[in-house]
C-alpha cells in the first residue's frame, strides 16, 4: 500500500479583481519529499502557498494537506503545517527565544515544552548566541533563520516556505539548503517555492513550473533538462563589448538561436551533436580574432529549462541572475 | 549544528493531535497574545508617554487657552465641564491605536503568522483589544492625575466616579473593536492612522466634550445631542459632578457601547475570517 500524497491539491482558481492569479493548479506532493515550485514574479507561488496554509479561500477548487482539507478542517491543517512566508514575520521588539516561546505555546506545547522547544530549534538554527537579543538587532540572514525556526517549532508534517533564501548571500543560502536538506532527511515534506532554479535543482526531488497561474511544466530536475533537448555549448567573452559579435559569429550552429548574457558575460547555445558544434564554434571564434576566456560544453541547467519553457519574448533579464556556486557540470573537452 | 532530531513527526497525523477548540483555547491564546503586546509595550515606553502627550495638551489649552471665555451654565468651574469631556477624547483616540497597531502587524506578516498557527482566530481580535484597553486605562489615570492638579474636582461618591470611569473605558473598548474594523478594511499603518483621526474628528469635537451643544446651530446640534459620544460625555459628567441624575445618560452610554461592540466586533470577527 503506498501512502497517499502528504499535499493535494485541484483544479486551484483564485482571481484578485481582474488579475487571475490562479488559473486552475493541480499538485500532488508525496510524503518525505521536497517540490521545488519555480516561478517568476507574479506568477502565483505565494498565492498558492496562501491557500495551503489556509490564509486564503481559492475561488474554486480543493487542497488537502495530510489528509486534511484546507476548507473544511481548517484548523488541523494549521496544527500539521510549519509555514515560513515570503517575509520574515518575526517580531522585532521581542527576543528570538520570545518569538519562538509565544509560537510554541500558540501551537498548543505547555510553558516548559515551549522553552525546551524553542531551545532546541535555536540551537539547530545557530541562534543560541543571539536568543536573548531583541530581533530588531538581528541580520536579514539571522530573522529569515527565526522566521523558519517558528515554522519549526510544531514540528510540522509539511513544511511549506516560500522563497525561504530570497535576499540572502550566497553563504548564508548555502548554510540554509544544508539545513533544509537535513530536515528533508529526517521525513518532513516540504513544499519550497523559488525563483532560484539552482535552488530547486539543489533541493527540490521533484519540480513544478508555474507561469501565470498554470502549471507549465513538471518532473524531476533531470527530467525537465532532457526538455531542452541536447547539451549547452557556452562560452565566455573576454571583453564585455564583444557579446554582440559572438552571438554573430555563433549564430546557426547550434540547434537554436545563441543567447547573450550580459551580466554573466557569456553567450549560450543549444546544442545536439555537442562535440561537432563545440569545434565548429572554436573554429570560427578564431578566424574572428575574438577573444574568449572559456568554451565549454555542459549539461542545460534549470536556466535553461525555464528559458526554454516560458517565453522566448525576453531571452534574458526577467529571470533573476543564479547567483551562488554553479553546481553544473562542466564537461571538460 | 546539534544533531537534536527537529522533525520527529507523528508516524501517523492522527486527528488527536489537533490541539483543544472551544472557550479554554479562546481565553489561553488571548492571553498569551495580550501579554505579547503589552511586552511589546513595555518595550517601547517613548510610545507611551507620547501618546499622553496631547490629551494633557487638550487639558492645558482648554483650561488655560480657551477656558476663560466659555462659559457654561450649571459649572462654575469651567474645568470641571472639562474634564470629563477630555477622558472621553481620551479614551476614543486611545482605542484608535488598535487600528495602527492591527495594521502593523497584518503589513509585517504577523497576523499572518498567528493565523497559520492553530491558534483561536477571535483571540488574535480580542488580544489586541484587550491590551490596548489596558493601555488606555493607564493614560486615563494619568490623565485624572493631571486634571486635579490644574483644579479638576469630583462632586461624588467612590461608586459613581468608578462607574463613570468604568463606562468611559467600556466605551473605549466598543470603539477599539470599530477600529480593529478599520485596521481590516485599509490594512496599511499610516491610511489606517490618518483614517483613524478624520473619522474621529467630528465625532470629538461636534458634541458636549469641550463646550454645551446649546450655543451649536440647530442642524449641527441634532447631531451633537444624538451622537454616542455627547452621551457618554453626559453621562460622566452626571457621575462624576452629579449634575442631574444620572440613570438616564448612563443607560443611553451603556446602550450605544454594548451595540457598537457587538455590531463592530461581528464585523471584524467575519471579516478577518475572509482575509
Ligand atoms: N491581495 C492581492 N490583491 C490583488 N492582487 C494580488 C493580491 N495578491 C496577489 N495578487 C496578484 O496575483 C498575482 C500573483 O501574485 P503572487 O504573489 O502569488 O506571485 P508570486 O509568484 O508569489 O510573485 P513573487 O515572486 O513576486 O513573490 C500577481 O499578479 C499579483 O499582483
Ligand atoms: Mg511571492
Amino acid at each position: 500500500m503506498s501512502d497517499p500524497p502528504m499535499i493535494t491539491a485541484e483544479a486551484l482558481v483564485k482571481s484578485f479583481g481582474s488579475t487571475v492569479a490562479l488559473a486552475g493548479v493541480d499538485l500532488e506532493v508525496e510524503r518525505g519529499t521536497v517540490l521545488g515550485l519555480l516561478g517568476r514574479n507574479g506568477a502565483g507561488k505565494t498565492t498558492l502557498v496562501r491557500i495551503l496554509a489556509t490564509l486564503l479561500a481559492p475561488d474554486v477548487g480543493s487542497a488537502r494537506i495530510a489528509g486534511a482539507d484546507v476548507l473544511r478542517d481548517p484548523q488541523t491543517v494549521r496544527s500539521r503545517i510549519g509555514l515560513a512566508g515570503q517575509y520574515a514575520a518575526v517580531d522585532e521588539m521581542l527576543t528570538g527565544r520570545e518569538n519562538l516561546e509565544l509560537v510554541g505555546r500558540l501551537y498548543g506545547l505547555r510553558r516548559h515544552e515551549a522553552e525546551t522547544r524553542a531551545s532546541e530549534v535555536l540551537e539547530r538554527l545557530n541562534l543560541t548566541a543571539a536568543a536573548d537579543r531583541l530581533v530588531l538587532t538581528y541580520s536579514g540572514g539571522m530573522r529569515r533563520r527565526l522566521d523558519l525556526g517558528a515554522s519549526l517549532v510544531g514540528r510540522p508534517l509539511v513544511l511549506i516556505m516560500d522563497e525561504p533564501t530570497t535576499g540572502l548571500d550566497p553563504g548564508t543560502r548555502i548554510e540554509l539548503w544544508k539545513f533544509i536538506g537535513e530536515l528533508v532527511r529526517e521525513g518532513t515534506t516540504l513544499l519550497l517555492t523559488t525563483q532560484y532554479l539552482e535552488e530547486a535543482d539543489r533541493l527540490a526531488d521533484r519540480v513544478a513550473v508555474i507561469e501565470r497561474g498554470r502549471m507549465i511544466a513538471e518532473g524531476s530536475p533531470g527530467e525537465l533538462k532532457q526538455r531542452v533537448g541536447g547539451d549547452v555549448l557556452e562560452v565566455r567573452s573576454a571583453s564585455f563589448g564583444d557579446l554582440d559579435r559572438l552571438v554573430h559569429v555563433l549564430s546557426g550552429l547550434g540547434s537554436g538561436p545563441p543567447v547573450a548574457d550580459v551580466r554573466e558575460q557569456r553567450v549560450t547555445l543549444p546544442t545536439a551533436d555537442r562535440v561537432a558544434t563545440l569545434l565548429a564554434a572554436a573554429r570560427r571564434i578564431d578566424e574572428s580574432g575574438l577573444q574568449i576566456d572559456d568554451i565549454s560544453l555542459r549539461r542545460p541547467s534549470l536556466d535553461d529549462v525555464f528559458l526554454a519553457l516560458t517565453s522566448s519574448r525576453e531571452p534574458h533579464g526577467s529571470a533573476p541572475p543564479t547567483k551562488g556556486p554553479v553546481t553544473s557540470e562542466r564537461v571538460v573537452v | 549544528m546539534s544533531a537534536v532530531p527537529l522533525n520527529r513527526a507523528p508516524a501517523v497525523a492522527a486527528p488527536g493531535t489537533v490541539r483543544a477548540h472551544g472557550p479554554g483555547a479562546f481565553v489561553r491564546d488571548t492571553w498569551l497574545m495580550t501579554r505579547r503586546h503589552l511586552l511589546i509595550t513595555r518595550r517601547t515606553p517613548q510610545l507611551l508617554v507620547l501618546s499622553a502627550v496631547m490629551p494633557i495638551m487638550f487639558v492645558l489649552l482648554f483650561r488655560y487657552v480657551f477656558g476663560g471665555s466659555i462659559r457654561v451654565p450649571g459649572y462654575p468651574s469651567y474645568v470641571d465641564y472639562l474634564i470629563p469631556g477630555i477622558l472621553v477624547q481620551t479614551v476614543i483616540f486611545g482605542a484608535s491605536s488598535t487600528a495602527v497597531g492591527m495594521a502593523d502587524d497584518m503589513s509585517k506578516g504577523i497576523t499572518d503568522r498567528f493565523r497559520s498557527l492553530p491558534t483561536q482566530r477571535g483571540a488574535i481580535l480580542a488580544s489586541r483589544t484587550i491590551a490596548d484597553v489596558i493601555r488606555l486605562t493607564y493614560t486615563v489615570a494619568l490623565l485624572i492625575g493631571v486634571g486635579l492638579l490644574v483644579g479638576f474636582r469630583m462632586h461624588t461618591g467612590v461608586l459613581e466616579v468608578a462607574a463613570g470611569l468604568g463606562i468611559a473605558i467600556f466605551f473605549g473598548y466598543a470603539c477599539s473593536w470599530l477600529f480593529a474594523l478599520l485596521a481590516l478594511a485599509v490594512r496599511h499603518t499610516e491610511t489606517a492612522q490618518l483614517a483613524a483621526f478624520l473619522l474621529t474628528f467630528p465625532f470629538v469635537f461636534a458634541a458636549s466634550t469641550f463646550t454645551s451643544t446649546a450655543t451649536m446651530p440647530p442642524w449641527l446640534r441634532t447631531f451633537a445631542d444624538g451622537q454616542p459620544v455627547t452621551k457618554v460625555v453626559n453621562a460622566l459628567r452626571a457621575l462624576m459632578e452629579g449634575t442631574g441624575s444620572a440613570a438616564r445618560p448612563a443607560l443611553y452610554a451603556l446602550a450605544w457601547s454594548v451595540g457598537i461592540l457587538i455590531v463592530a466586533a461581528s464585523l471584524a470577527t467575519w471579516r478577518f475570517r475572509k482575509i
